[in-house]
């Protein structure tokens, strides 16, 4: 058996959740396993139904009050027990904050490895084989597994939905025994980030400005193209960030945030080796530099050598019409 | 207050990555290397717990003698011990592995601490696992990707970077930390920490001496191929007026590249 862990936003499944119980149905499907998920929380019952649009057979709902804010410990014990009880071979986690804070601490508990942010999976045999960046990109490395259950996170943003199945599952309910002690790390609070509606590990269309912004104040012109693109963040170079510019979190780059989305689009970025460590993945890229010998370039699917000031707001009006259409 | 900081030797982010095939591991030969950036943020967070109060802070790589300017840079930080646990693998890629000589050391040598701070990850292996897992296996609270700490006494908040939101999360002490940019801005060493970290004595702990059985340090992460990603090849450039640009980006996106 696949066992997805699906992780609950807003009283939502995740998207990158979604796209792991994917993966893990069309790899299921070639090992002949079924696929089961598992949420944690409390009265996220009726959740249960979209995992099961998305390749789930089984939906295990741990269900305890002390699980309705997140905790690793209590997070981890909980998973354990289901664990123990049901036996997968394959645990499978999106590697988005909670996936990485959760899925070694749940990893260690089992005492099994685990494979981190991987962008690639396949069944060889009864067995996985994946591959993670490491290195920040710079190298490729392809693991399998000695220790059983094979524990793996995925890449936000990698691997594609399934087409939602019209199927319904079964929703198995389980009343978690937790005590107040196996929760020693709880969320007490959660404070929203001003200004930022989408991370940008998790959007579809990332737009990044680098040192060429020349000011704070003019981020708004990437804030504006955002506004108009659909599930689109702003980005941002470290000398940006690290010129007080934009708060950190909207960091591309090797200590900053990897992204892989369908666009990124840079203005104003150099595309120093660091920077590109954490978007060469995307799977398009277009920059906008006045430099023809910019890095960038060298990366770009298609480069503009011009200044952005003056290629941005036409830029905007081109977009407008289009997606008026 | 006891203040242990776990720090790695990696790469510097300016190096070009390649790769021996054969052996399955990266070619060290001409690449520089430098304390992991994140650890250097949790070194200054110490270090700052310590001004602010009393405490001791000692800080451990895992790794061979090459790790032994790491330790030194700790030191002449301000870290007031330091001790290598010795092993000359290389790399293995697996955090539980990692993990699991951490708490053999703890348990069995330094097991009076307070507080555990690394970084969020290593620049390198890119994993984030051994925070938490060291967690797990000594059964204490952690907060990664910490952007803010504050301890009062014998518990603690603490603030992670989440997707879009920011984490508050409250503890008990022991417990592990993982630093984030943004905690703080790690110091320059002094001439005179940095003359003091020289005379300063390192102990040596063998990894092999900690008592682990056979084959619980194997790792269990089999690694098959190393190789380099798939090279992107430089696309279209165009140098044009800024309203033909524009159309044409739009154009490229569309058409060409149909993503939207
Ligand atoms: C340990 C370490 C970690 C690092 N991690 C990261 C990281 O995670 N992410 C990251 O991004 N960097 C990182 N860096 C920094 C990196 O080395 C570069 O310094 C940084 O990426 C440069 O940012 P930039 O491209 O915005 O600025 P610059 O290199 O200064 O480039 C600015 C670009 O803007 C162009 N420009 C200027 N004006 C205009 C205009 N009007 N129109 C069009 N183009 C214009 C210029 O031609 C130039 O190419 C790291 C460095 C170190 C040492």
């Amino acid at each position: 058996m696949f066992l997805v862990f699906l992780e609950i936003r807003d009283g939502k499944i995740k998207k990158s959740s979604l796209e792991a119980l994917s993966e893990a149905k069309r790899r299921a499907d070639e090992m002949s396993m079924d696929v089961a998920a598992a949420i944690a929380g409390h009265n996220i019952e009726a959740l249960a139904g979209e995992a099961f649009c998305y390749g789930a057979s089984k939906v295990f709902v741990l269900e305890n009050t002390l699980l309705s804010h997140y905790s690793p410990s209590g997070f981890a014990f909980a998973l354990k027990s289901l664990i123990d009880e049901v036996n997968p071979t394959v645990i499978l986690f999106s590697a988005t904050a909670m996936g990485k804070d959760l899925a070694p601490r749940l990893a260690a508990s089992l005492g099994v490895s685990l494979a981190t942010d991987c962008i690639k999976m396949t069944a060889n045999g009864g067995k996985l084989e994946v591959v993670r960046p490491i290195y920040a990109g710079k190298a490729f490395a392809t693991f399998s597994f000695k220790s059983s259950p094979q524990m793996v996170s995925l890449r936000p943003n990698v691997f594609p939905l399934i087409d939602p199945l019209d199927t319904q599952g079964e929703t198995v309910k389980k009343d978690v025994v937790l005590a107040e002690d196996n929760v020693r790390d709880q969320v007490v609070e959660l404070l929203k980030a001003e200004g930022v509606a989408l991370d940008v590990t998790e959007a579809e269309i990332v737009v990044s400005g680098g040192r060429g912004m020349k000011g704070p104040e003019n981020f708004d012109l990437l804030r504006d193209l955002t506004s108009i693109l659909p599930h689109s963040a702003v980005g941002a170079s470290r000398s940006a960030v690290d010129a007080g510019w934009i708060d950190h979190q909207h960091q591309v780059g090797q200590t900053g945030k990897t992204v892989s989305p369908n666009i990124y689009l840079a203005f104003g970025v150099s595309g120093a080796i660091q920077h590109l460590a954490g978007m060469s993945s995307s799977k398009v890229i277009v920059a906008v530099n006045k430099d023809p010998e910019a890095p960038i370039f060298r990366v770009a699917d298609f480069g503009v050598i011009g200044d952005l000031f003056q290629v941005i707001p036409p830029l905007k009006e081109e977009l407008k019409k289009l997606l008026a259409e | 207050m006891n203040i242990f900081v776990f720090v790695k030797k990696v790469p510097d982010t300016e190096s070009k990555i390649r790769i021996d095939h054969e052996a399955k591991c990266i070619i060290e030969e001409g690449l520089s290397f430098v304390i992991n950036p994140y650890d250097e943020i949790a070194i200054e967070e110490a270090l700052r717990l310590k001004e602010a109060g009393e405490a001791t802070v000692t800080a451990f790589s895992l790794g061979s003698d090459e790790s032994i300017p790491i330790l030194k840079k700790a030191l002449a930080m301000g870290a007031d011990e330091a001790v290598l646990l010795k092993e000359d693998l290389a790399e293995s890629y697996d955090g539980l592995r990692t993990a699991r000589i951490f708490v053999q050391a703890l348990k069995t040598k330094y097991s009076d601490y307070n507080l555990l701070l690394f970084g969020k990850q290593s620049v390198g292996a890119d994993n984030s696992q051994v925070p938490s897992m060291v967690a797990e296996l000594l059964g204490l609270p952690q907060v990664n990707v910490v952007t803010k700490l504050e301890i009062d006494g014998n518990t603690g908040s603490a603030y992670r970077e989440i997707e879009g939101a920011v984490e508050k999360v409250s503890f008990s002490l022991p417990a592990i930390i993982s630093a984030q940019k943004g905690l703080n801005e790690p110091r320059y060493e002094t001439l005179k920490g940095i003359m003091a970290a020289k005379r300063k004595d390192i102990p040596v702990v063998e990894v092999q001496e900690l008592g682990f059985d056979g084959d619980e340090l194997t790792s269990q992460l089999e690694l098959i191929k190393m190789e380099s990603p798939p090279p992107r090849e430089a696309g279209k450039v165009i140098e044009e007026d800024p309203d033909v640009a524009a159309k044409k980006i739009v154009e490229y996106l569309r058409e060409e590249a149909k993503a939207l």
